[in-house]
């Protein structure tokens, strides 16, 4: 036993405030069963007590690709190229979907995860971080239904062909994810304070999927709307979106100028989140 | 012996905002974003007050603790009583990092995992043992460490049958002693624990206060623990501090430190209380001792007890109960008007003196007064008194306090040989 008090020999110290940035990745690393059991929680109690069960992951996209294949293909008259239209809006849903969820889910963090935070403590972040991690497996389920569509409309003679970059598709996925949990931890940090946030969110999403050529091709936008193209070429979603769908579906551009764009964005977005995240984890409970 | 100091609280002070958090906050904000960009101390931590619930303040502002320094040796058990609101919740949840203090810093050599509330994050949709788990990785264990207990869990908590159902089929004593089974077997150095006692069957209580001290005792392992019931305070923990407003009253040993906190609450006001029921029509107006003007008695006398009950109506079959309790909230004395061949009686509209004719034979201390009327098996009145019986007694004795027992009857000692 050490009876030495000399004053270096703490384990740790209770301080009023952070240090200006800190990750601690070991005692994240220490909670990755937490993590794995976060995990788990979110993906089978999604199921108890429905009729329907994990279908209800495929009905919403599916749905929705329907509606959108009417109202923007049939009705408005978008051209998709020698895609069959109902495949290009799976696609960009699929994807945007993850985005979404990832953005929503983490967005509430602290005001959803209240009780739990005002009575114990482990690293924040891996709520976020569980949030991100079970919605890939969401996304993946809703993947293998694009997949299914996709071999059907192979063998319907439809013109598709998989692009080699398709290798780097988990990549893209991995960035859409991170710049979701980023700009989600910065809004959830904002919520426990301004609870403005919650509305803005809410509809802000709906707009911005808009803007991020879910429904559209990229190169459509420039043409049409030359002055507000720049609406769609700043967002980094956008970029993402469009490039999946290349990957995909090997229609529509990839800019590296865009992609790089997007990388800083996602990075900074990320970090910059997490420094709002971690000032605002330790005092959160007295605000929200 | 140099002190094996496990942790230690250096000047902790926590301030919180009162009233509405919005109207107001986003000026609050800019005017300490302001002060700080010029490099001045935050203005709102001037202002600050003590933490009384009952007086009306000037400040938006409060501090909920207020300067509390204190130590904790290795294998300590800290008991820490106040009343509701003096600021011991605070204190846990700064101590278990759920939030931060506003001033001050708290060092520790020791892993510290908190018991602020038991069942943390259950899912009712998930069964025993996936909550098991969950719970156990939330309060900080591996996988590992759970299932290595895993079967030690199951049936310290007495839900074998129901371990693989959802628990949200569980009575609500069954998720308590699940979730109490899962943190008893939690291995950090300190342990913080509130209150979580208050739940569970007398049975499990025990059980659990024993493996507490199981804990403490051959785990040699540091607990910090909050909790309203003396007697598990008393039992559990061998130092103590009382909080009051936010600031240490004081600190020491458990018994000297209880013995305070009584003194504290002790309210001397002339011989009115505090209802429990409300009811306008009848009710107790006051007590007291017949021929005293104080509520001091010696342990061997012989005492009349009068309770003043205005009527406002016709009670019939009336019968009246009354108990003294000790501080630990253990009933000594019950008794009842009807008791030793007495009946039933009427009264009418009007203030009428009873009173019970008695002698109370237990050790120095404050008993409790709580005396109920009741009417055609109606209860009209029940209240508990917050002026305190005082018992002292006109002897000392040699033993040490924890000999003495609860009772104080007169022995009488001699010896003879006889052969």
């Amino acid at each position: 036993m050490n009876d030495n008090n000399t004053p270096n020999d703490w384990l740790f110290e209770i301080t009023p405030k952070n240090k200006f940035f800190s990750l601690n990745l070991k005692e994240v690393w220490q909670y990755k069963d937490l993590l794995l059991l976060f995990v788990k929680r979110d993906i089978i109690t999604v199921y108890k007590q429905t009729v329907l069960g994990p279908l209800w992951y495929l009905i919403q996209p599916l749905f929705t690709s329907v509606t959108f294949t009417i109202i923007f293909n049939n009705v408005a008259g978008i051209d998709t190229g020698t895609v069959p239209p109902f495949l290009f809006n799976l696609a960009g849903i699929t994807v945007w979907n993850y985005f979404t969820a990832c953005l929503t889910g983490t967005s509430d963090t602290f005001k959803a995860n209240a009780a739990i935070f005002g009575k114990v403590y482990f690293p924040r972040i891996i709520t976020p971080l569980s949030v991100v991690i079970s919605n890939l497996v969401k996304f993946g389920i809703q993947f293998l239904i694009f997949i299914g569509f996709y071999i059907f409309y192979y063998f319907q003679g439809a013109n598709l062909g998989l692009n080699s970059l398709i290798l780097f598709f988990p990549i893209l996925i991995v960035i859409m994810g991170i710049l979701g949990l980023g700009l989600g931890m910065l809004i959830s940090a904002m919520v426990t304070k301004y609870r403005d946030f919650t509305h803005l969110i809410g509809f802000g999403i709906q707009l911005l999927m808009y803007l991020s050529a879910v429904m559209y091709p990229m190169s459509l936008i420039k043409d049409k709307l030359p002055g507000y193209g720049w609406l769609v070429e700043y967002n980094p979603l956008a970029y993402i979106i469009e490039t999946a769908r290349y990957m995909l579906l090997d229609v529509g551009e990839v800019s590296v100028l865009g992609l790089s764009y997007t990388l800083a964005v996602t990075i900074a977005v990320f970090f910059i989140g997490l420094l709002v995240f971690n000032k605002t984890e330790k005092s959160f409970i007295d605000t929200v | 012996m140099k002190k094996d100091i496990i942790l230690k609280a250096e000047n902790i002070s926590k301030q919180y905002r009162l009233g509405q958090v919005g109207t107001g906050t986003l000026s609050h904000d800019i005017n300490r974003w302001w002060h700080k960009i010029r490099g001045k101390e935050n203005p709102y931590l001037k202002i600050g007050e003590t933490n009384d619930r009952s007086t009306k303040g000037t400040s938006d502002y409060v501090w909920a603790l207020q300067d509390i320094n204190f130590e904790v040796e290795r294998g300590e058990v800290l008991g820490i009583i106040g009343k509701n609101g003096a600021g011991k919740s605070t204190l846990l949840k700064i101590l278990s990092k759920v939030t931060a203090p506003t001033t001050g810093s708290i060092k520790s050599r020791g892993r510290i995992a908190s018991l602020l509330e038991v069942g943390t994050g259950f899912n009712g949709e998930m069964t025993g043992r996936e909550n098991i788990f969950l719970n156990g990785a939330i309060l900080g264990m591996t996988k590992k460490e759970i299932s290595s207990k895993l079967d030690e869990i199951i049936e310290f908590s007495g839900c074998e049958r129901y371990i693989d159902t959802p628990v949200k089929r569980y009575s609500s004593g069954m998720t308590v002693r699940l979730a109490f089974a899962v943190a008893a077997f939690l291995e950090p150095e300190i342990l913080v624990i509130d209150e979580v006692l208050a739940v569970g069957d007398a049975e499990f209580q025990k059980k659990a206060i024993g493996k507490m001290q199981d804990i403490s005792r051959e785990g040699g392992r540091t607990v910090l623990f909050v909790s309203h019931n003396m007697a598990a305070v008393k039992s559990l923990c061998t130092r103590g501090i009382v909080l009051e407003n936010g600031n240490i009253k004081c600190q020491g040993d458990i018994d000297y430190i209880i013995e305070e906190y009584f003194n504290e609450i002790q309210v001397v006001n002339d011989g009115t209380r505090i209802k429990t029921i409300d009811n306008p029509l009848s009710s107790f107006n006051k007590w007291f001792i017949k021929d005293r003007n104080s509520f001091d008695i010696a342990s061997d006398e012989k005492l009349k007890i009068c309770f003043e009950f205005t009527s406002k109506e016709n009670l019939r079959n009336c019968e009246l109960g009354f108990v003294i309790r000790n501080f630990e909230g253990k009933i000594l004395l019950g008794c009842n008007s009807r008791d030793f061949g007495g009946d039933y009686f009427n009264i009418k509209n009007g203030t009428y003196i009873f009173n019970f004719e008695l002698s109370l034979p237990v050790i120095d201390g404050k008993y409790e007064i709580d005396i109920s009327l009741v009417s055609n098996n109606n209860i009209i009145d029940h209240w508990v008194s917050e002026t305190n019986l005082i018992v002292k007694n006109k002897f000392d004795s040699v033993l040490d306090k924890k000999w003495r027992g609860e009772l104080n009857l007169k022995t009488y000692f001699r010896y003879d040989e006889i052969s």
